[in-house]
């Protein structure tokens, strides 16, 4: 007995040792990277504070999101990195996986279980897109149209875009190739399945920019998601494309007569990279925070404060009302089952090889 | 020493030769000037030259391919591009240690990434190639010609291999062929196909429209100097503040309004069709296009239009214009052939500073610009920010600094740029 009892208080002391070794092989400040606005407010109830109520970390916020791929290659080729983890979205953290300016991530140790004990890898499944990206939301650029400017028919399918005749009027759409050229192949009559094949046809791209033509003098062509918000709101447009959230803002918050399209939401990923080449220290702090703030709970709680689903499946359940609104969130995320039936999946490796092309074939074919 | 006292040197107190000792003296003193603005001189050395200079470089350097796939480069060599058949097995053979190699390194995703801007498809093709590659034994897995294109029917496509080798070279003038709508192929230089031409488009309406707010401040900002200058200290004053004013307001504020301003829905549109002048469904299009860009763009630019007009104008005395009129000129006459002359070098400093600024604008035309109003820097922070294809930024950006060179340069020639002056 008395061995036993040894033994124990043996054990217990050299684990607080260890737990206190490990606290103090952990930056005390970190610098976390994020978009600003309603976004980072999400972020700062939903994880900051919590985070730093429980570890006494010091978080700094950056609101670079926008330009930080450009940033983190130059602070990396400065051999001088001062962010500890960047929010991107999906498409810029595989750039930034491909360059070795983020860190790999293996989501059995790095990350979460479920509450159940559904390992992390499996609680996210088809989010875990690159190796160094955990994801965080998924959100969706989707369509909102004025319900006073659309006549008696509201529009119910995305190819109300394409239909001038019936909806006439200006449209606003983001001035870039990636989800017009799959809205104009879907609107015209290519499966959904088929679209990249087809898209990757110099046939395919032809008939995508052919459709295109048909509205183009009918559009505004936008650069940032707060654009078609405005453009709505001031009946400057009939419809528009911009991110669910800020349409979620648009008709909740600023109780504008506007309504949403979900047919047709392209959905894609926000999340957390950690920067490759940090010190021991401040990456065991990243790890930290991250462990704790992509749990299943923390990214339910998120969308108490904006309209974006959380990534994991097991959060799902937990999503309840808006902090601030009272509104139940559940059929506002893009991931809701009726929202989500009518979704269309963008496929990153697709726009990874084409992007560059498509984007200069794009601004000509504007240009003319 | 001779009777010719001219050639006797004069001396100083010390015996050295007068004018030795007198350019020591010289000598000391400008190195103690130097060391006064030396760390000017370093900071702008080290804070402004170098980092343009080394990206500038980037338009050039292109080692990445060359150092991470050296056995494909150098077996490509003997490989005759032009025939138009796919390579022998040893290319094959290179590429794969290659790629093994660069894959256990984690190496090949950037030279894919790099890659992928001459040749779509790339970037996956390699990703997907190395994925693979890790578990080849380079000595005994051969043939490797037919264990590639198992992968993936590419590795078949000739123009993938040609890719390789026109950009296999350690230094490349292919960053400055995209940036003016061409490309590097095997053939030599050869344009873009017509769908993607787009960079010559937007640096001449940027050379254009960058001219025409450069005339349209001028035309606005004249009268105003004139104003400034002449009237009672009081009121010009207070017109002073006018033209300051803007300074005092962010730019993404002031450019927004001027969105309030110019859409349909907006301002002038409604007094407009208030005042019967435009048909309610036919508004005007204000903003989103080239229009926009120029009312905008004019607006932010004018008070560096203004300032130097006014600070020579405020030389010039208005007794010669008096002076003209009593011996006869009309007040035509008078401005044009006297007042108007000495107030140049204000609208030729006026001019450079704001052609200048108005050639690398990106933000102003980026939110009025729509399509059809955006300048050659939205492609630069394009490629900046986004595709990271930082060797053509910085091609466009040497192009763009090149061009504003030559103008400044003929600028000297037609008006002088003794003619320039900021005041006094």
């Amino acid at each position: 007995m008395k061995f036993n009892l040894t033994v124990v208080t043996a054990a217990s002391v050299s684990l607080l040792a260890g737990a206190a070794l490990a606290g103090s092989h952990m930056a005390s400040e970190m610098t976390i990277v994020s978009w600003g606005g309603a976004y980072s407010k999400s972020q700062l109830k939903a994880y900051h504070e919590p985070y730093s109520e429980m570890t006494g970390v010091t978080i700094l916020n950056d609101d670079s999101s926008s330009t930080a791929v450009a940033k983190l290659r130059a602070m990396s080729e400065a051999g001088n990195i001062t962010w500890d983890v960047v929010d991107v979205e999906a498409a810029p953290a595989m750039q930034l996986c491909d360059e070795g300016l983020a860190m790999e991530i293996d989501p059995d140790t790095m990350l979460a279980a479920a509450p159940d004990g559904t390992p992390a890898a499996e609680d996210f499944g088809d989010m875990l897109v690159s190796s160094c990206f955990i994801p965080q939301i998924v959100y969706s650029t989707t369509f909102g149209y004025r319900t006073d400017l659309v006549g008696d028919k509201a529009p119910d399918s995305v190819c109300a875009v394409f239909d001038t005749a019936t909806y006439p009027g200006k449209r606003s759409l983001f001035g870039v190739p990636i989800n017009n050229m799959e809205w104009a192949l879907l609107c015209d009559g290519v499966e959904k399945a088929d679209i990249y094949d087809v898209l990757e046809t110099e046939e395919g791209q032809a008939q995508a920019f052919a459709k295109l033509d048909t509205i183009k003098d009918d559009v505004i062509w936008v650069s940032a998601g707060a654009d078609t918000p405005q453009l709505l709101a001031d009946g400057e447009v009939v419809m528009g494309a911009t991110y669910n959230g800020r349409l979620f803002s648009v008709i909740e918050e600023q109780k504008q007569p506007v309504a949403m399209i979900w047919d047709g939401q392209v959905m894609d990923l926000d999340g957390w990279i950690i920067p490759a080449g940090l010190s021991p220290e401040r990456q065991a702090r990243a790890l930290d925070y991250i462990m704790f703030a992509t749990d299943t709970q923390r990214l339910a709680d998120q969308a108490k404060w904006i309209s974006y689903g959380p990534a994991r499946k097991s959060s799902a359940p937990l999503v309840g009302k808006h902090a601030e609104l009272g509104i139940e969130m559940g059929p506002h995320m893009p991931t809701a089952p009726q929202n989500l039936s009518r979704a269309f999946l963008m496929n990153y490796d697709f726009w990874a090889d084409y992007r560059d092309d498509f984007d200069a074939k794009f601004q000509a074919w504007l240009a003319k | 020493m001779n009777a010719s006292t001219g050639k006797t040197p004069i001396l100083a107190a010390d015996g050295t030769p007068l004018r030795k000792s007198l350019a020591r003296s010289l000598r000391q003193q400008k190195l103690r000037a130097l060391m006064l603005i030396a760390p000017l001189l370093v900071f702008i050395f080290v804070a402004f030259i170098m980092p343009i200079v080394s990206m500038l470089m980037r338009s050039v350097e292109n080692d990445i391919v060359s150092d991470t796939l050296p056995l494909t480069v150098n077996a490509l060599q003997s490989w005759d591009a032009q025939s138009g058949e796919l390579p022998d097995e040893a290319v094959y053979a290179a590429f794969a240690a290659d790629i093994k190699q660069a894959a256990l390194a984690k190496e090949h995703t950037k030279v894919g990434l790099r890659l992928n801007y001459e040749q779509s498809g790339i970037a996956s093709l390699f990703k997907k190639t190395a994925r693979a590659a890790v578990k080849w034994d380079i000595e005994t897995d051969g043939p490797f010609k037919e264990k590639l294109l198992k992968i993936h029917r590419n590795w078949g496509n000739v123009e993938i291999w040609q890719a390789l080798k026109v950009h296999s070279p350690e230094v490349t003038s292919g960053y400055f062929l995209n940036a003016v709508d061409m490309r590097k192929t095997v053939d030599g230089p050869d344009w873009q196909p017509e769908e993607k031409q787009i960079l010559l488009v937007l640096f001449k309406r940027t050379l254009f429209m960058s001219l025409v707010i450069t005339f349209s401040c001028i035309a606005l900002g004249y009268p105003v100097a004139w104003l400034l200058a002449n009237l009672p200290m009081r009121h010009a004053n207070m017109l002073m503040i006018l033209v300051l004013l803007p300074f005092w307001t962010s730019l993404l504020v002031r450019t927004s309004a001027w969105k309030v301003m110019l859409q349909q829905q907006g301002v002038i549109n409604e007094v407009l069709v208030y005042m019967g002048m435009v048909a309610d469904d036919g508004r005007l299009v204000l903003i989103n296009n080239e229009i926009g860009t120029i009312v905008a763009m004019t607006h932010i630019l004018l008070p560096f239009m203004i300032l130097p007009m006014y600070s020579v104008m405020q030389t010039i005395p208005p007794s010669y214009l008096r002076a003209a009129k009593s011996l006869g000129a009309t007040n035509w006459t008078a401005f044009w052939r006297v007042y108007f002359p000495q107030s140049v070098p204000g609208i030729g400093a006026g001019s450079i500073l704001v052609f200048i600024l108005a050639i690398g604008y990106y933000i102003t035309p980026e939110i009025v610009g729509g399509t059809k109003g955006v300048f050659i820097s939205n492609r630069i922070a394009y490629h900046i920010m986004e595709s990271l294809n930082w060797g053509l930024a910085a091609a466009l950006g040497t192009i763009l600094l090149l061009a504003v060179l030559v103008l400044y340069w003929t600028y000297d020639k037609i008006v002088g740029i003794d003619n320039v002056k900021l005041g006094g």
